[in-house]
């Protein structure tokens, strides 16, 4: 089915001698935004200069010129009316690259921290695994995180290995390479709209899919904002994840 | 329960379930909703009419006055109707998700057919959370 698709798809072909295109699949790089118009649009060229691959640039209900930049920067762009969260830009990705009939997707932070030089590594391990998360901490790279973090990150970690039976060293990486079956179990209710962490790897092990982990290569976050900061937004988010991880083993999952 | 007490009861409870009634004779409350609203001012209705049921059902759970049960009835059907509206919410906004998802693709899709959507200065446009 893969060489029908390609057959039928003459972009494919004219790509298969890059890198990516040497894995056999025609890929889609997915990129959430949500306000990062001073950015977007040079990450959208960098990856396009590294891999001649499709764009999509899920504009998550921005308030800035964010999907206008990253048109500019070759992208095509998918505009979310409203907010809807960071998973669910993801799945607005995931539903567009299943209807178009790409193979897989990469997605990739659009504010620059993941380095496209990583992507064809990513897209290699999704020839025996069907969730490849890029992991900044298998690259011997002294990223350290603050003490409340790695506290959480092992606890969770744990959680998820005695659920899901994985080991997975960066849950929270939205550096990913995602089979069209996993793209398939992604399109569905079951995926969170918020951030999608060890509970979704943790179904996506359950669920008999493949998961793997290389190692990436991650850039500080260029003004050093994170996605869980503040004083209620970690208490949540502990309380989500407990809840999410407990809950893997309840729920009955299939593709 | 005295006779005042009694009285209030109902008449508080046939008050609700006339309004309610009203609301979606005017399908301001739409009839899927309204039955969990029905059944607590009907359920009101009937611990504040027969006395004897109040009384056996005090005895049952242990209440002191009959006012403590009818008290602690109304308050667990307003859980209830509570977790209902959560489950509606719930719904709600997977439908909204599923929605602003199909919009964002078609609309990329016309990007790619050459087709650009005018997008000028739009002033009804919701500001971001």
């Amino acid at each position: 089915m893969l060489s029908e698709l390609q057959a039928l798809d003459p972009s494919a072909a004219a790509a298969r001698e890059t890198p990516v295109a040497s894995a056999r699949r025609r890929l889609l790089v997915v990129m959430p935004a949500y306000n990062e118009e001073r950015r977007v649009r040079q990450v959208v060229e960098r990856v396009r200069g590294a891999v001649p691959v499709d764009v999509l640039v899920v504009d998550d209900g921005s308030a800035d010129a964010t999907a206008a930049e990253a048109r500019l920067g070759g992208a095509r762009v998918a505009v979310h009316p409203v907010n809807l969260g960071y998973g669910s830009a993801l799945q607005t990705g995931y539903r567009y690259a299943l209807r178009h009939g790409y193979d897989a997707v990469l997605q990739m932070d659009a504010d620059g921290q993941h380095d496209p030089a990583s992507i064809p590594a990513l897209v290699a391990g999704l020839d025996h695994a069907d969730v490849v998360v890029g992991s900044r901490f298998l690259s011997g790279e002294s990223y350290r995180p603050p003490l409340a973090r790695r506290v959480g990150m092992w606890v969770f970690g744990t959680l998820a290995r005695l659920v899901a039976g994985i080991r997975i060293t960066d849950p929270t990486s939205g550096f990913q390479a995602i089979s069209r079956s996993a793209l398939t179990f992604y399109a569905h209710e079951r995926y969170p709209p918020d951030y999608p962490d060890a509970d979704v790897l943790a179904m996506v092990a359950r669920s008999g899919l493949r998961l793997t982990e290389v190692p990436v290569r991650m850039l500080a976050s260029p003004d050093g904002k994170s996605m869980h900061g503040g004083v209620l937004k970690p208490m949540y988010y502990v309380f989500r994840m407990t809840l999410a991880l407990l809950l893997v083993p309840l729920r009955k999952e299939t593709i | 329960m005295t006779g005042t007490q009694q009285v209030f009861a109902i008449a508080a409870a046939v008050v609700t379930l006339m309004v309610i009634m009203e609301l979606v004779r005017r399908r301001r409350l739409r009839e899927e909703y309204s039955w969990l609203w029905i059944l607590t001012t009907l359920a009101m209705l009937l611990l504040a009419s027969w006395y004897g049921l109040i009384e056996w059902l005090s005895r049952l759970i242990g209440a002191v006055t009959p006012t403590t049960t009818l008290f602690l009835f109304a308050l667990m059907f307003l859980l209830m109707l509570n977790v209902h509206f959560s489950t509606v919410i719930s719904r709600l906004t997977q439908q909204v998700r599923r929605l602003t998802q199909e919009l964002a693709i078609r609309e990329a899709e016309r990007q790619g057919e050459g087709v650009e959507r005018p997008r000028p200065e739009d002033p009804g446009r919701p500001a971001p959370r």
